[in-house]
């Protein structure tokens, strides 16, 4: 059972991870990515997700070479940290527009051909920020919280043709995105973590494809976290 | 009445509410007859939208539209 799978940002980090995993249970992967392309072995397409029209290029692309997308991990992100403040309103929108209307823009477009096959899986990339809340981070865990209510009211919406709609919520996971935090915040950040460590990208990706699997077929609206204990109660 | 435009009409919903061409009567109701919900009807209207090269059709046009002979008629006006 060769599955189509799309992942967006699945050139580097945890999209990287879920694309390794699907690739390695025989599944069609494609990937997209912005500036970086990913590693040989997965069929990558060059995707701007803030652009509706580069969107359905690369669905178009998809299809063409595999057929319509049956799993879509939407975890393609951005972060641009400061304290409220500070950040301009063109931080919020642009953090907003990459990490919420985006996932609005890969999930309208994958959803034509999962309507059509009367089944899909749709996995979304949120953050325990998003519940937990994080000073300095208020685009960033608003974008995160978003992708909840947009991912429980398409579990309502689309449920009826068997299409399950999850979000996975990590905590703090090795990938450039922390990396770009410096030491002391890393430091700082895992000691609030009960597990007292950050993740590694395959962690989150084994919850990924957990989801997009037979045994999670009557999981839907739900939000996982994966956060080593940190978010616990939110 | 066009029976072409009508065929290409059956055609689209065919597809899309997943029925066979001898439900589609002008008075057949969606929901009861067809058995389609929102979503169906959704759908329908899209493929309707492409078959006829037509603007997306506003919601509120759609309101009190019960059967398949009146969801027809409106589409007429649009070409
Ligand atoms: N790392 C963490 O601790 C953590 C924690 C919770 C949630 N998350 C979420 O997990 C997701 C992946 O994070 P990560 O740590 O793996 O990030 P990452 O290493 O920074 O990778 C981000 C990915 O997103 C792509 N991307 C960014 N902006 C894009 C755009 N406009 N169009 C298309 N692709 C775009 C990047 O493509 P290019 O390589 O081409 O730039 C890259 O593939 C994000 O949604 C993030 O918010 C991360």
């Amino acid at each position: 059972m060769s599955r189509v799978v799309l992942v967006t940002g699945g050139s580097r980090g945890i999209g990287l991870a879920c694309a390794r995993r699907f690739a390695a249970l025989g599944d069609r992967v494609a990937v997209t990515y912005n500036s970086s392309p990913p590693p040989d072995g997965l069929f990558g397409v060059r995707c701007d997700v803030t652009d509706a029209a580069q969107v359905d290029a690369a669905f178009k692309e998809i299809e063409e070479k595999f057929g319509p997308v049956e799993i879509l991990v939407s975890n393609a992100g951005i972060t641009k940290d400061t304290l409220l403040l500070r950040m301009t309103e063109a931080d919020f929108a642009a953090v907003v527009d990459a990490n919420l209307t985006a996932a609005f823009r890969v999930v309208k477009r994958a959803t034509q051909g999962m309507l059509r096959a009367r089944k899909g899986r749709i996995i979304l990339m949120s953050s325990v920020v998003g519940l937990l809340g994080s000073a300095g981070q208020a685009n960033y865990a608003a974008s995160k919280a978003g992708l909840v209510g947009f991912a429980r009211s398409l579990a309502r919406e689309l449920g009826s043709r068997s299409i399950t709609v999850n979000v996975v919520a990590p905590g703090p996971v090795e990938t450039d995105m922390t990396a770009a935090l410096g030491e002391d915040r890393l430091k700082e950040l895992t000691s609030q973590v009960p597990l007292a460590r950050m993740a590694t990208a395959d962690e989150i990706a084994g919850v990924v494809e957990f989801l997009a699997g037979p045994d999670a077929g009557y999981v839907t609206g739900a939000v996982i976290p994966v956060d080593g204990g940190l978010g616990m109660g939110h | 009445m066009s029976q072409e435009l009508f065929d290409r009409f059956i055609k689209c919903a065919v597809d899309a509410l997943k029925v066979e061409p001898d439900q589609l009567t002008r008075e057949a109701r969606f929901k009861e007859d067809l058995d389609s919900d929102s979503l169906d009807f959704v759908e329908l209207m899209m493929a309707v939208e492409d078959e006829f090269g037509i603007d997306p059709i506003d919601e509120k046009e759609l309101e009190g539209i019960t059967t398949f002979g009146q969801a027809f008629d409106l589409i007429i006006t649009k070409l």
